[in-house]
């Protein structure tokens, strides 16, 4: 006879430790395992992948748990710690709460692979986290400025972006 | 043998069917478009890091000023996110008081886009006239709540500024026994007129594969015939207790985006009539006591978003433990809207583009930031 224990309550993973889980087997290369001393200001709950992965994961998350909808990406400056944050924001066309992915490059190499083959939802997103805090998307056919005209020097959104003077208007305009 | 070239034209940044200062880099051959670019950023005000000097309430309206027309609605996002961070409750009846005034501006968002659309296909100015009508009327409403038309700034966190005075019930229900004729009246310029059944029939079709590659969201993902609306797929505020439809297109042509429009409002209207039902059961004031204004939420982030009159709009916001956000990052429905542009324009006519522009919606103060 079959036991008939009920379900114990919350017994449905969320969508992050199941992407976790998966990841593990699937993809382990992928994961990033942080240490446990991390500041507060950078610890995270989230899932972190290598920005080397990301494709790979961004790929198994749309075919394999049907979150399909890039709906937002972030880019942070934890100027302190020296890394550049990027959250992907994954939605599913079925409903339910978000599937969010990180991705942490150091601020003197930010570079990441362009999600443009995979989803091309990413093309304004990656153009804007371009133009403001000066991450590179490898494989971005059109990597231009969005919002900065062409000839702009430097990321105004990085925060050691110089808050007052620049070569346009003068110092303390 | 004569050959030909193909040609390039800017339409905008100063072009009337732009709505604001937007640029299309558009290459033609003859009178069909080959290739559009978008050209961004002439309203470009780095909105995000402004915000990052301010403390948290005195974003509050910043938002007002990024989609003008929503500005109740950009509140609420911000309000929502904020609250998340910092963990604050909003008593029921601000929750009321809230969408209340946010499905109000779905109804004025959409009336002010479908007139403004038929304006751009060469009807000039009389039909945009009958959908500016009634959003007037919806905007006394606003002032009378917030002493501001447009730039409402009334939502604070825990709940909204102050109560509804006692005159705003008894108009708002005179306003809605208007409003199903009024709707009705300005589908019946577009469903009756064969001109305008021309212009948007089977024009700027984006099927529902590539909406959902590319990210679109609100009307133009609906009109492609995806019932995605944030209000029921992942349900925020009280959107669980009212019973509303979610109108979706067949084809996901211009026609299609307006006739969800104009469904929409209806929706809206269904969803302030339950609203007036049970909003004097409803606990509690107008803004939760306990809740501090100059907040300082504990150090982590948090993304809140709902369903705008023009799709999602999020707010991300990091916080490191101060008075001031670390990170602010606005999720911009018209600015995400804009990817599939250059597709959707493709193969058809010069003139077909400030219509199916029209037919995303946008407003620029959103899209540049």
């Amino acid at each position: 006879m079959a036991s008939t224990s009920p379900p114990l309550p919350n017994a449905r993973p969320s969508p992050r430790d199941l992407l976790r889980e998966q990841l593990a087997t699937v993809l382990p290369h992928a994961l990033v395992t942080l240490p446990d001393d991390l500041p507060d200001l950078i610890r995270t709950a989230d899932v972190v992948v290598h920005a080397d992965a990301l494709p790979e994961v961004v790929q198994f998350v749309i075919d394999h748990l049907g979150y399909g909808l890039l709906s937002d990406l972030a880019a942070v400056d934890y100027v302190e710690h020296g890394l550049f944050e990027l959250v992907y924001r994954f939605y599913s066309i079925g409903g339910g709460g978000d599937l969010v992915i990180k991705v942490r490059v150091p601020r003197d190499q930010p570079d990441v692979p362009s999600l443009m083959a995979i989803l091309p939802a990413a093309m304004l997103h990656e153009r804007e986290a371009y133009d403001l805090f000066g991450i590179r998307f490898i494989g971005h056919p059109n990597l231009r400025r969005i919002y900065m005209w062409d000839e702009f020097e430097g990321f105004p959104m990085r925060k050691d972006f110089p808050k007052q003077g620049d070569n346009y208007i003068g110092e303390g305009a | 043998m004569i050959t030909t070239d193909e040609l390039q034209i800017n339409i905008g940044p100063q072009h009337p069917s732009t709505h604001g200062v937007f640029r299309m880099l558009i290459t033609v051959d003859g009178e069909t478009v080959v290739n559009l670019e978008p050209v961004f950023g002439y309203l470009h005000r780095n909105h995000e890091q402004l915000a990052e000097v301010n403390t948290y309430l005195q974003n509050m309206p910043y938002t007002d000023r990024l989609d003008y027309f929503n500005s109740m609605a950009n509140n609420h996002a911000y309000a929502l996110a904020v609250e998340k961070l910092a963990g604050i409750e909003v008593p029921e009846r601000a929750e009321y008081i809230r969408v209340l005034m946010v499905e109000l501006t779905r109804i004025l968002n959409h009336a002010g886009a479908v007139g403004f659309m038929i304006n751009d296909m060469g009807a000039w100015q009389t039909p945009l006239a009958f959908g500016i009508r009634e959003r007037e009327k919806i905007l006394d409403l606003f002032e009378l709540v917030s002493g501001a038309r447009m730039m409402c700034n009334y939502f604070r966190f825990g709940g909204v500024v102050r109560d509804l005075p006692d005159d705003f019930i008894p108009r708002l229900k005179k306003l809605m026994v208007a409003m199903p004729a009024y709707i009705d009246e300005l589908e019946r310029l577009l469903r009756e007129n064969e001109i305008l059944l021309a212009r948007s029939e089977g024009i700027g079709i984006l099927p529902r594969e590539v909406a959902v590659s590319y990210g679109v969201t609100g009307p133009v993902l609906r009109g492609s015939g995806i019932a995605y609306d944030i209000r029921k797929a992942e349900p925020y505020s009280i959107y669980d207790r009212f019973d509303f439809d979610v109108p979706v297109g067949s084809v996901g042509d211009v026609y299609d985006r307006f006739l969800v429009r104009i469904e929409e409002m209806r929706q809206s209207r269904r969803i302030l009539e339950q609203i007036i039902e049970q909003l004097p059961d409803a606990s509690g004031g107008h803004i939760n006591p306990k809740a501090r204004q100059n907040v300082r939420p504990p150090v982590g982030d948090a993304y809140a978003r709902i369903e705008s009159p023009k799709g999602e709009l999020g707010f991300y916001l990091v916080s490191d433990g101060s008075t001031k956000p670390y990170r602010y990052k606005v999720r911009a429905p018209s600015f995400i809207n804009l990817t599939p542009l250059g597709d959707m324009c493709r193969g058809y006519k010069v003139a077909d583009i400030v219509v199916i522009l029209g037919s995303i919606d946008i407003v620029m103060g959103e899209v540049d930031r």
